[in-house]
């Protein structure tokens, strides 16, 4: 049952949200917005940024992750990059080019290695980029420093 | 009937020949040429001349079916054509050859003699065959005649059948005056001639069809009733039955004979060769050429038995086809047989003394004139055209002499087998020159001189002392008393007829002589040249014009002051013009004339008197070098190596251009596979990236935070674990399919039970099923056979199937059905499912490797995307295929075939 329970927090999204957002009126945490459509993966994030102290905010696809920016204007978004619908690029591209969200930092996270696709990654205004597998320290590291 | 009208019928026929003749030229005059096949094909039934008409009835009356042998020899050769009339036309086209004789000169060095010797021997062989024709004619007129008058006036006529005789070879001299020497220019074909000949050779058979139909079916009562009749009559039914032991031996002679006479007498090399405007219509005429043979040849047999029946023996068989009709009281029928006799013998004597006073006036009487260096500063064309009026004059002249003294007492085809043994003699120097470049012209004399030695010693001497012109013991007892010698039965061989005989002997010693002489002499550079040429005239006839071996020094003027001799001014003007505007040259101008130019005027002097007196006239004006062989040789060869050595580079050029290409098209697809290869590599990567993310960062997290809750825990390191599996899984399915398309890996044939491998398939899939509450049903046709095959490697494309159908099916109400049956020797499986289904545009490509992940490219992919890409090589190893249905309704039907008759070796 555990794991079921797991599963639907990741999963969908609107319960993660609601559960999110009864914290966010106490703390001032700077907030980040993780995207993946890899259930797993977001597992992880959450696990790390929470631990690190952030208000994390979860979308599975590219649309989810422009209406969650949309509404909660994150510090940084942890960007996966194929996705189903809107791509990671995408996402990108509408918060560096959308004055209210420019300052928002992002991490592209993907399994997409080679140097074309991480050039374009920084070319559509990341702020970095991190290939998968990627570690776990180092993540929590560059994103220390980056909203420090 | 008075004499008259018959006579009047003759004249007022040669009449319409003459406007038949004239039409057609002025036809071709303004459309051109325009002979048909058709009409050429036709124009060689000049073959059936009186002896065909006449002659043929009388022989099978005397000797049985033997006439037909005569026939059969050209029907026979008549494929060959092809190979033999086709050269030798080429070469008389390429070399301005207008007649036999010319041609053996050519061949044969340009030697004047040889032609003057051929046309000599051709002249006296074929003056006993104009003559029967004349025969024929007053016989036949002289039959008619006979039946028309009371007795007393008719003995008063016998007297005078020389009368007659002479009045028609008078009439059929003017005629061929008139007819045959219209215009000096030879080579260009005589339209008017072959048309008449065409249309004398229909005359010919429809007067014989008709007759012979008349006399078949109106005097008798069809074939049935006169070989039923004849039956009884011991004389005739001897003719239906070869006769004798040797009647085969005369069998093969008269065959050979006829074969080659068909190409070679003087006449078929005419309306053959010389007329010839298209060497495609050999076509037509090997085959319409012998059904016109067949046509005229059927209703011989039933009139010569019906003579026989109905008039006895006493009366000349040549003529049962008149005696019959006249008998019966038919004149009409009677007159057309006539008209159908006549016309046989004035076609042949038209084209026969055409043929032989070209020959007589080019090669003997021209060659003398020039050679005496007595050429007039006058216009020769007229000279030509007088010798053969001449040469006209004198063949009627002699054929009537041959006629009045010989030819009277013996039958149509005896004579004629006389010219045909003439005819013959040419053919072992003809076929030779044409075939073995070792023929020499002194080889060529050798086998002339003894053939026709032979010829007249055998067959014409007889003849003489038949009429009585040499002593009666010469024939006996052999001259000098000798008689191995005796002319009737040479060396004492006896109990085979003469006839054949002297064929047989004439044709040995001419062929013997012919190649032994050839093989110990040895040939002059001229020789060489055109013996070359002549062999091999396919390899050079493009080339001839402009390779003509000639080296020498003559001005243009000097060319053009010749042919305005021969020509008249008007005409060389004409032709020159003509020439010097395409190749910007003056012929008034003190220039060398190049060897082009000689050759040309050499041409345009051949088609008047012949290419030997011609050659005779150019060397005698231009002052000419001596040619060695190897000059010649190497002239020829220069031109035709350009022409080989440049079709040789083009052919290398496009070997080259094709290769290139080959290459190209091999480089495109390396390229592709490389590139196929490359992401194969990289989708493998990738898809091992993803476990392999989630694997690192949960085993780090696990190592660096100590306070992690017991299910939070847990829950990472199952995760950790189904990521491993997929990974291996992944591995697995990669090594597989490499194994399998590397054919490292080999299919484990065994006896397969359909039913084991579905339900191992079912028992590994039912556990999804169950999970995802998707609806599992299987249909088995009853009584399967076994079949050989892999059991675990088909079972793995059933699970990936099933599976596959499963993944995609909606959960709780999936339905996923999977059907086997055997059709027509092939195993089918087919698995329906109820789910999302399989967009049209995929499926061609849905079993390439992780073309899932491709077509999906914005999302991850469901499974590790090799599974269809797996269980299509599997199914193909077994000489299968696996196919995405078109028209699924809803979900997705995969279908799988598998021969089950072949027992797959892998």
């Amino acid at each position: 049952m555990a794991k079921i329970c797991y599963y639907a927090k990741y999963s969908v999204t609107f319960a993660a949200n609601f559960n999110l957002l009864s914290t966010q009126f106490f703390t001032m945490k700077q907030k980040v917005l993780i995207v993946d459509d890899e259930p797993d993966i977001l597992m992880t994030l959450d696990f790390l940024m929470r631990k690190a102290g952030y208000e994390v905010f979860i979308g599975r696809d590219g649309a989810e992750a422009i209406e969650l920016v949309k509404e909660h204007s994150p510090n940084l978004v942890i960007l996966d990059i194929m996705m189903p619908n809107v791509d990671g690029y995408e996402v990108c591209q509408f918060i560096k080019q959308t004055a209210d969200y420019r300052h928002s930092k992002v991490i592209f996270l993907s399994a997409k290695g080679k140097e074309v696709d991480i050039a374009r990654g920084y070319a559509v205004g990341a702020d970095f980029y991190m290939p998968k597998p990627f570690s776990s320290r180092d993540l929590v590291k560059k994103v220390k420093e980056m909203l420090a | 009937m008075p004499w008259g009208f018959t006579f009047l019928l003759s004249v007022f026929y040669l009449l319409l020949l003459f406007g038949i003749a004239i039409i057609a030229e002025r036809r071709a005059n303004k459309k051109g040429s325009n002979i048909s096949a058709s009409a050429y094909s036709l124009s060689l039934a000049v073959y059936c001349t009186a002896w065909t008409f006449y002659g043929s009835i009388g022989r099978a009356a005397n000797s049985g079916i033997e006439f037909l042998a005569i026939y059969i020899g050209p029907t026979l050769v008549a494929p060959l054509w092809w190979v033999i009339m086709r050269k030798i036309i080429r070469i008389c086209r390429v070399q301005n050859i207008t007649n036999i004789a010319d041609f053996i000169a050519a061949r044969y060095g340009k030697n004047a003699t040889l032609g003057a010797l051929v046309a000599i021997f051709m002249v006296l062989g074929i003056v006993p065959y104009i003559s029967i024709q004349i025969k024929a004619i007053t016989d036949s007129y002289y039959t008619l005649l006979q039946n028309n008058q009371k007795a007393d006036t008719a003995y008063l006529l016998r007297g005078s059948v020389e009368g007659i005789s002479l009045y028609f070879a008078c009439l059929l001299a003017v005629f061929s005056l008139w007819f045959g020497t219209r215009t000096p220019q030879t080579t260009r074909h005589n339209v008017g001639m072959v048309m008449t000949i065409a249309f004398e050779s229909i005359i010919k058979l429809v007067a014989f069809l008709v007759v012979g139909g008349y006399i078949t079916y109106s005097v008798f009562d069809g074939f049935g009733d006169i070989f039923g009749q004849a039956q009884h009559y011991t004389a005739a039914k001897d003719m239906l039955l070869m006769s004798s032991s040797h009647a085969y031996f005369n069998w093969f002679i008269l065959v050979l004979l006829s074969g080659m006479a068909v190409m070679f007498l003087p006449r078929q090399f005419q309306v053959a060769v010389v007329e010839n405007t298209d060497e495609k219509h050999l076509d037509k005429a090997i085959w319409l050429f012998p059904l016109y043979l067949l046509l005229i040849n059927i209703f011989v047999l039933p009139i010569a038995l019906g003579g026989k029946l109905l008039l006895g023996s006493n009366i000349n068989a040549d003529n049962y086809m008149l005696s019959i009709t006249l008998y019966k009281g038919n004149y009409w029928v009677a007159y057309l047989a006539y008209l159908g006799g006549f016309s046989a013998a004035t076609g042949m004597i038209i084209v026969e003394t055409i043929a032989l006073s070209l020959m007589l006036s080019n090669n003997v009487l021209m060659p003398i004139l020039v050679k005496s260096n007595r050429i007039p500063d006058h216009y020769l064309g007229g000279v030509a055209l007088n010798m053969r009026r001449i040469s006209i004059l004198a063949l009627f002249a002699i054929s009537y002499l041959y006629y009045y003294v010989v030819a009277n007492h013996y039958s149509l085809v005896s004579i004629g087998l006389i010219s045909f043994a003439a005819a013959a003699q040419l053919a072992p120097i003809v076929i030779g020159g044409i075939f073995w470049k070792r023929g020499t012209q002194i080889g060529a004399f050798g086998g002339l001189l003894s053939g026709f030695g032979v010829w007249a010693y055998t067959l014409v001497l007889p003849t003489l002392v038949n009429a009585k012109l040499l002593p009666q013991t010469w024939l006996s007892d052999g001259i000098g008393g000798l008689s191995i010698f005796k002319p009737t039965a040479l060396w004492g061989v006896s109990g085979i007829d003469s006839l054949e005989q002297a064929i047989f002997w004439s044709l040995f010693f001419n062929v013997f002589v012919y190649i032994g002489v050839s093989l110990v002499t040895r040939q002059k550079s001229i020789e060489h040249n055109q013996a070359e040429l002549f062999v091999d005239i396919f390899k050079y006839s493009d080339i001839y014009e402009s390779a003509v071996v000639w080296k020498g020094t003559a001005t243009l003027r000097d060319i053009k002051d010749m042919l305005v001799n021969f020509l008249g001014q008007q005409k060389t003007e004409e032709l020159l013009t003509k020439y010097a505007e395409r190749y910007q040259i003056d012929w008034n101008e003190n220039e060398q004339a190049d060897s082009r130019s000689v050759a040309f005027a050499e041409t345009q002097l051949a088609s008047i008197v012949g290419s030997t007196s011609a050659r005779i006239v150019v060397s005698s004006l231009i002052e000419e070098e001596h040619i060695s062989v190897d000059e010649v040789v190497a002239m020829l060869q220069e031109s035709q190596q350009l022409l080989i050595s440049n079709q040789e580079l083009k052919a290398q050029t496009e070997e080259l251009f094709d290769v290139t290409e080959e290459l190209q098209r091999i480089n495109v697809k390396l390229k592709e596979k490389d590139i196929q290869k490359d992401e194969f590599l990289y989708t493998v990567t990738h898809e091992l990236r993803t476990p392999l993310t989630s694997i690192r960062a949960l085993s780090e997290i696990l190592y660096d935070y100590d306070d992690i809750e017991r299910d939070e825990r847990r829950h990472f390191i199952a995760t950790i674990i189904k990521e491993a599996e997929r990974m291996t899984r992944l591995i697995t399915q990669v090594l597989d399919l490499e194994k399998l398309e590397s054919g490292a890996e080999k299919l484990q044939m065994s006896e397969v039970e359909i039913v084991d491998i579905i339900d191992d398939a079912i028992d590994v899939v039912q556990q999804l099923a169950n999970e995802k509450k998707v609806a599992l049903s299987v249909n088995i046709a009853p009584f399967l056979p076994l079949f050989m095959g892999d059991k675990d490697k088909l079972i793995q494309v059933l699970v990936n199937l099933l599976s596959n159908a499963v993944k995609f099916c909606p959960a709780d109400n999936g339905l996923v059905n999977l059907t086997a049956l055997v059709k027509e020797k092939m195993l089918e499986i087919v698995v329906i499912d109820n789910g999302t289904g399989i967009p049209k545009e995929y499926k061609e490509r849905i079993f390439d490797k992780f073309y899932q992940a491709q077509m999906l490219n914005k999302s991850k992919p469901n499974g590790s995307g090799l599974g269809l890409a797996i269980s299509k090589k599997i199914v193909d190893l077994h000489g299968g295929k696996i196919w995405v249905e078109d028209n699924a309704p809803q979900g997705a039907i995969f279908t799988l075939q598998i021969p089950i008759a072949r027992l797959i070796v892998p």
